[in-house]
C-alpha cells in the first residue's frame, strides 16, 4: 500500500492547538418482529425481496400503519436516555430520488421527534483513574430503513464502474431509531475515548432494553461521527461527518484521525470542508465523500398518510416501570457483589463477557472460575474463530457441569479444556464428550502406583535424590507418570502417592 | 330469459335491479350482459371505460346467480354491476390512473374498496377513465383520450371522475365508484345529471386508492339516484386497520337517511360566498328553485357566511400539489410501469428523468413543479404553512355555520358542462370549476351533488351541493332524498330519463 497523501498533525500537538467538538448520530435497527409500517418480517437477511409486500415496496395505493411495538421500544429508549417524551408528534416525509427507496421518500421524524433532551453518563479510563462524562442527547426519533443496493460488474463494488445494480427491499421499512447527541465539548484529548465509551454504553443500554441486537458488524448499530475543531478563541469550527463507522474501535480511530487531519488542515492555513467522509477499516483513515457545503433540499412535510403519535402519560409511566437496570449501575453492583477489582471488571467488559459470566454464576459456578473460562480459554477460541463470544456454542450449563466434574475429581483443568474443545466442535454435551473421548482422571491408586514404580525403575537415580532431600526431583517422576497416563491423572495426587511410596514427607 | 329488454334493464336504478334479482325476475348474468352490450354499443362514442373486464364480470355474475339459486342469503347489491374508477387497485386488472406511466401495470393486490365490493358480490364491469392521477375537472387530461358527456358528446363529463359519471349517464352501469380530492365525484355528477357523494374523510378506506393528495382524497359512491348512492355507500364505508386515517366508528345510517325524506324543521344554510358572481344564470335559476322547494318541504332556509371560503382555491392549489409532488415521486421507472430511455448508458437519474418526462402529461408536471416549489425550504412557511392555516380557518367557518344550521347548500359547479377543448389550455379557468366543492375537502366533512334540472340556456344538467358536518353523512341522504322526490313529483320522471338515447 502506498503511503497516505493525507497530512496529519501529531495528536498531542493537535490537542494543544485546538479544542475538539464531537457529535454522534447513531442508528439502531429495532429488533421488532415486523417492519415499521407493515407486517413483513423484519428479520436480518433472507433471500432477496422475500420480506416484502405492497406497503414496503411502496406500490401505488399502499399505505403505512405504524408498528406500535416500535413506538414502545423508542419510548423505552428515550426514557432510559433520560429524555422527555413528546405527548404529540408526527412523522414527516423526506423526499429524494434514489432506487433503494421504494417511494422515493423516506418516512422519518423531522422537527417533531418522539424523545428530546436527555443524557447518557459514560466513564473513560484515564491515567488518573476513571472519569465520568455526561453526553447530552438532542433527540431520539423513528424512521424507516431503505433497501440495499448491490453494484455488480465493477471492480470496487461501488456504483462507479458497475455494469448494473441490484436492489433488495428486505431491509426497506425496518424500524430505525436515530439517536443524536448535542455537541460534546470539553473532552480534550479524551475525545476519541469518550466517543467510544458513549457508543459502547449506548449499545449496552439497547441490549439491556432488549430492543435491538445492536450488532455493529451486521449494521443493526451504525454510527456517524461528526468532528470539528474549534480554533482557540472561537466557539465552533466546520465539521466533517464520517459515515457508517462500524465498530467500537473504529469510532475511536475515526475521531482521532479526524482531529489529526483537521488540525493539519487548519494549522496549514486551510479550511475544513463541510462534507461526509468514509472511514477505512484497513488504514484507519477517512476519505472525502459528498460535499455538504449546500444544504440538502429534502422538502420535508408532515406525512399525511399517518396520524400523529400521541402516547398517553399513563402509558409512558407504565413503560418507565419496565426499564432495566442501567448498565453502568449494574456493573458497579456486580463488581461489588463479586468483589473484583476495577481492572478485573474492565477485563470482563472488554471481553464482552459480563452477561455470560453473570449467567454462569447463576448456574452455581464460582465467580473466579466463571471469569477465568470466559475471559481466558473462550475468548481465545472466539478470537481464533473470528466470532463473538456469545456465538460460541458453550453455555453456562456446560461450564457448571464441567466444574462439577472438576470438583469431584473426575476432570482436571487440562481435561476440562479438552471437553470444551469437543463441545465447541459439536461433539455433544459435556458428558457425551467425556464419554466419547474417554476423558477421565486416572484416579485408581494401584494403577498410579504401578506407573510410579515403572517410572522409578526407568530413572533409578531419582528415588535416591528424593530420599536424599531433593524433593523437587519428584517432578521428573510425576511428569513421566502423567505421560504414561496420557495426562489423565491428577498430578498433585501422583506427587502425594510418590512421596508416600518413598516414605518422604511432602 | 327475462321478459325485460336490455334497453329497459340498463336504465333501471340499482335498487330496482336488486329487487328484480332477488325476486328472480332477472339474473345477474342477463343484467351484466346487458351492461356489457350497452358498453359495446355506446362506449366507442363515450369512452367512459379504459378497461372492460368482461370475463371476470360474467364469472362473478354467474357465481352470484348460482349461489342465489342455491338459496344463499346475499347482500342487497349482489349481482348488480358497477364501474370502478381506474385509480383503485384491483388484483391482476390493469390500473393506470389515466396515466401512460402506469400503462399495463397489473397490481398484485386489491384495494379495500374492491375487497368490500367483492364481499358484497357486486359485479365489477371494468375501470373508468379519469384525468391523469385525478388532476383535472374534465377528463381531458387522461393519457388515453377524453371521455364525452352523454348529454352532449361535444362536452366534457367533468373530472377527474368523468368516466364513472359518464358510464352512469350513458346507462353503461347503474353504479360507479369515484374519488373526490377537490370535487372529482361531485362536479362530474353535477354536469352529467347524476348523484355523487364525497363521504366524510376517513369514512371509506384509502388503502389501494392511488394517492393524489393524501389529506384530501376520499372515495365515494356515484349513482343515478340518492338511494342507490346510499346502498353503495353502505357497502364501501367502514373502518380499515390498513388505513391509519380511517375512522374507527360506526358508519352513519345512510340508507335510513335516503329512505327518510322528511326535512321539516331542518335548518339549511345558503353559503353567501358560493353564489353570485361567476355563476351561470341558468345554474342560479335552478338553484333558487330548488331552495324554494326545500322551504316548501318544511325546512328553514337561512343565509350564512363562510368568509374564508374565498381563500379555499388558493390553499387547495398549494396543499394538493405539495402532497402530489411527493406521492407521485415513486413513478420513476425503476420498479413497475413505464421505463423510458434505458439505453444501457444512461444513469439511474437519467432514466428516472426520461421516464417522468415521457410518462407524465402536462397538468401532472405542472402540479409536481408547483408542489416541489411550495415545499422547498425557504418557501415552505410562506406557501404550505400558510395554506394549512387557511385550511384551519375554513374548518372553523364550517364549524361556526353548523352551529346554526344542519346542512349547507350551494350550486355544485358555477356552470354546466363546457365544451371539450374550451378550457384545457387555461388552468385557472379549469381550476375555478371546483370553487364550490373544494372547501369540503379541505375541512374533511361530507357533501353530495344531486341533479336539480336543466339550465334554461343550454338544456344541460345542473347540480346542487349539500354539505354536512363530518360523520353526519346520513343528513346528506335525507335532504337529497327529500329534494329528489319533490323534483320527481314536479317533473313526473327522473331527470336522467331525459338524457339522450345515444
Amino acid at each position: 500500500m502506498s503511503a497516505s497523501a493525507i497530512e496529519r498533525m501529531k495528536f498531542d500537538d493537535a490537542l494543544a492547538a485546538f479544542e475538539p467538538v464531537l457529535g454522534l448520530e447513531t442508528h439502531v435497527e429495532l429488533g421488532t418482529a415486523s417492519k415499521m409500517f407493515c407486517s413483513c418480517s423484519a428479520e436480518f437477511g433472507g433471500e432477496p425481496n422475500t420480506h416484502v409486500c405492497p406497503v414496503c415496496l411502496g406500490l401505488p395505493g399502499s399505505m403505512p400503519v405504524v408498528n406500535a411495538s416500535a413506538i414502545e421500544s423508542t419510548i423505552r429508549m428515550g426514557l432510559s436516555l433520560n429524555c422527555s417524551i413528546a405527548s404529540w408528534c408526527r412523522f414527516a416525509r423526506k423526499n429524494y430520488f434514489y432506487p433503494d427507496m421504494p417511494k422515493d421518500y423516506q418516512v422519518s421524524q423531522y422537527d417533531e421527534p418522539l424523545c428530546v433532551d436527555g443524557y447518557l453518563d459514560v466513564v473513560v479510563a484515564t491515567d488518573d483513574g476513571p472519569r465520568e462524562f455526561r453526553v447530552e442527547i438532542e433527540r431520539v426519533h423513528m424512521e424507516e430503513d431503505t433497501g440495499k443496493l448491490t453494484h455488480a460488474g465493477g471492480d470496487t463494488g461501488r456504483i462507479h464502474g458497475a455494469d448494473y445494480s441490484l436492489v433488495d427491499y428486505n431491509r426497506a421499512g425496518i424500524p430505525l431509531i436515530e439517536i443524536v447527541t448535542k455537541p460534546i465539548v470539553g473532552a480534550g484529548e479524551l475525545a476519541p475515548l469518550v466517543a467510544r465509551a458513549y457508543v459502547t454504553e449506548l449499545r449496552d443500554l439497547m441490549r439491556a432494553l432488549g430492543v435491538s441486537d445492536v450488532r455493529m458488524d451486521q449494521g443493526s448499530l451504525r454510527c456517524d461521527v461528526n468532528v470539528s475543531l474549534a480554533p482557540s478563541g472561537e466557539p465552533w469550527g466546520t465539521r466533517s461527518e464520517t459515515k457508517n463507522v462500524n465498530s467500537l474501535r473504529s469510532v475511536e480511530r475515526a475521531v482521532r484521525f479526524e482531529i489529526e487531519r483537521q488540525a493539519a488542515v487548519l494549522s496549514g492555513g486551510g479550511r475544513v470542508v463541510q462534507e461526509t467522509r468514509h472511514f477505512h477499516e484497513d488504514t484507519g483513515e477517512t476519505t472525502s465523500g459528498r460535499s455538504k457545503e449546500h444544504a440538502e433540499e429534502y422538502r420535508y412535510f408532515p406525512e399525511p398518510d399517518l396520524v400523529p403519535v400521541a402516547p398517553t402519560s399513563d402509558w409512558v409511566e407504565e413503560l418507565r416501570g419496565t426499564l432495566p437496570e442501567v448498565p453502568s449501575v449494574r456493573r458497579a453492583r456486580l463488581q461489588a457483589v463479586w468483589n473484583i477489582s476495577d481492572l478485573e471488571m474492565q477485563t470482563l467488559v472488554n471481553a464482552e463477557a459480563l452477561d455470560l459470566v453473570e449467567s454462569t454464576i447463576d448456574h452455581g459456578v464460582d465467580q473466579a472460575a466463571a471469569r477465568k473460562w470466559w475471559t481466558g480459554e473462550f475468548t481465545r477460541i472466539a478470537n481464533e474463530q473470528g466470532i463473538a463470544l456469545t456465538d460460541l456454542p458453550v453455555t453456562a450449563a456446560h461450564i457448571a457441569r464441567v466444574e462439577e466434574l472438576i470438583a469431584d475429581g473426575s476432570l482436571t483443568d487440562k481435561l476440562a479444556r479438552q471437553v470444551f474443545e469437543g463441545v465447541i466442535a459439536g461433539e455433544g454435551d459435556v458428558d457425551a464428550v467425556v464419554q466419547a473421548r474417554g476423558l477421565v482422571v486416572v484416579g485408581d491408586d494401584s494403577t498410579l502406583l504401578a506407573a510410579i514404580e515403572q517410572a522409578l525403575a526407568d530413572q533409578p537415580d531419582v528415588a535416591e535424590k528424593i530420599q536424599g532431600g531433593k524433593v523437587q526431583a519428584a517432578g521428573a517422576i510425576v511428569g513421566a507418570v502423567m505421560k504414561a497416563t496420557k495426562g489423565q491423572a491428577d498430578a498433585a495426587k501422583v506427587r502425594t502417592l510418590l512421596l508416600e511410596h518413598l516414605g518422604v514427607d511432602g | 330469459m327475462s321478459v325485460i329488454s336490455d334497453a329497459d334493464l340498463v336504465r333501471q336504478d340499482a335498487a330496482t335491479l336488486s329487487s328484480a334479482l332477488s325476486a328472480g325476475d332477472i339474473t345477474s348474468v342477463e343484467l351484466t350482459q346487458a351492461c356489457l352490450n350497452r358498453i359495446s354499443a355506446v362506449d366507442g362514442t363515450i369512452h367512459a371505460f379504459l378497461h372492460v373486464d368482461t370475463d371476470a364480470a360474467l364469472a362473478t355474475a354467474q357465481d352470484v346467480d348460482r349461489r342465489r339459486a342455491a338459496g344463499e342469503e346475499l347482500g342487497r347489491l349482489a349481482g348488480v354491476p358497477l364501474a370502478l374508477k381506474d385509480v383503485l387497485t384491483m388484483r391482476g386488472v390493469p390500473t393506470t390512473c389515466g396515466s401512460r406511466i402506469l400503462e399495463g401495470w397489473p397490481p398484485p393486490y386489491d384495494s379495500t374498496i374492491v375487497e368490500r365490493l367483492r364481499a358484497a358480490d357486486v359485479v365489477i364491469l371494468g375501470k373508468t377513465n379519469m384525468d391523469e392521477f385525478a388532476m383535472g375537472s374534465s377528463t381531458e387530461h387522461s393519457g388515453y383520450g377524453p371521455t364525452r358527456n352523454p348529454w352532449d358528446v361535444e362536452r366534457i363529463p367533468g373530472g377527474s371522475g368523468g368516466g364513472s359519471a359518464a358510464a352512469l349517464a350513458a346507462f353503461e352501469a347503474p353504479l360507479a365508484i369515484g374519488t373526490d380530492t377537490g370535487g372529482s365525484i361531485r362536479q362530474p355528477a353535477s354536469v352529467t345529471g347524476t348523484v355523487g357523494v364525497k363521504p366524510t374523510y376517513g369514512a371509506v378506506s384509502r388503502y389501494g386508492l392511488v394517492a393524489l393528495a393524501s389529506s384530501l382524497d376520499q372515495a365515494g359512491p356515484c349513482a343515478r339516484s340518492v338511494m342507490d348512492a346510499a346502498l353503495l355507500h353502505e357497502v364501501i364505508a367502514g373502518y380499515d386497520p390498513r388505513d391509519s386515517t380511517s375512522i374507527n366508528a360506526p358508519v352513519p345510517d345512510v340508507v335510513a337517511g335516503a329512505g327518510n325524506g322528511d326535512i321539516r324543521g331542518m335548518r339549511i344554510g345558503l353559503v353567501r360566498e358560493l353564489s353570485g358572481e361567476g355563476y351561470q344564470p341558468g345554474v342560479r335559476e335552478r338553484f333558487d328553485q330548488a331552495v324554494a322547494m326545500l322551504t316548501d318541504l318544511g325546512a328553514e332556509v337561512v343565509e350564512v357566511s363562510c368568509p374564508h371560503f374565498d381563500y379555499a382555491l388558493g390553499a387547495y392549489y398549494l396543499i394538493l400539489p405539495s402532497e402530489a409532488s411527493s406521492n407521485l415521486a415513486r413513478f420513476d421507472g425503476m420498479r413497475y410501469g413505464l421505463r423510458a430511455g434505458d439505453d444501457g448508458e444512461a444513469s439511474v437519474e437519467e432514466v428516472m428523468s426520461r421516464t417522468r418526462e415521457v410518462g407524465f402529461g402536462a397538468e401532472v408536471k405542472r402540479r409536481i413543479m408547483l408542489g416541489t416549489y411550495a415545499l422547498s425550504s425557504g418557501y415552505y412557511d410562506a406557501y404550505y404553512g400558510q395554506a394549512q392555516k387557511v385550511r384551519t380557518l375554513i374548518s372553523r367557518d364550517f364549524a361556526a355555520a353548523f352551529e346554526t344550521v344542519d346542512v349547507l347548500v350551494s350550486p355544485t359547479t358555477p356552470t354546466t358542462a363546457f365544451k371539450i377543448g374550451e378550457k384545457v389550455d387555461d388552468p385557472l379557468a379549469m381550476y375555478l370549476n371546483d370553487i364550490a366543492t373544494i372547501p369540503v375537502n379541505l375541512a374533511g366533512n361530507c357533501a353530495m351533488s344531486l341533479p336539480i334540472g336543466l339550465a334554461r340556456e343550454d338544456d344541460l344538467p345542473v347540480g346542487l351541493q349539500i354539505m354536512a358536518p363530518a360523520q353526519t353523512d346520513d343528513r346528506l341522504y335525507r335532504v337529497g332524498a327529500a329534494l329528489e322526490e319533490a323534483l320527481l313529483d314536479k317533473r313526473g320522471h327522473a331527470l336522467i330519463e331525459e338524457a339522450p338515447a345515444l
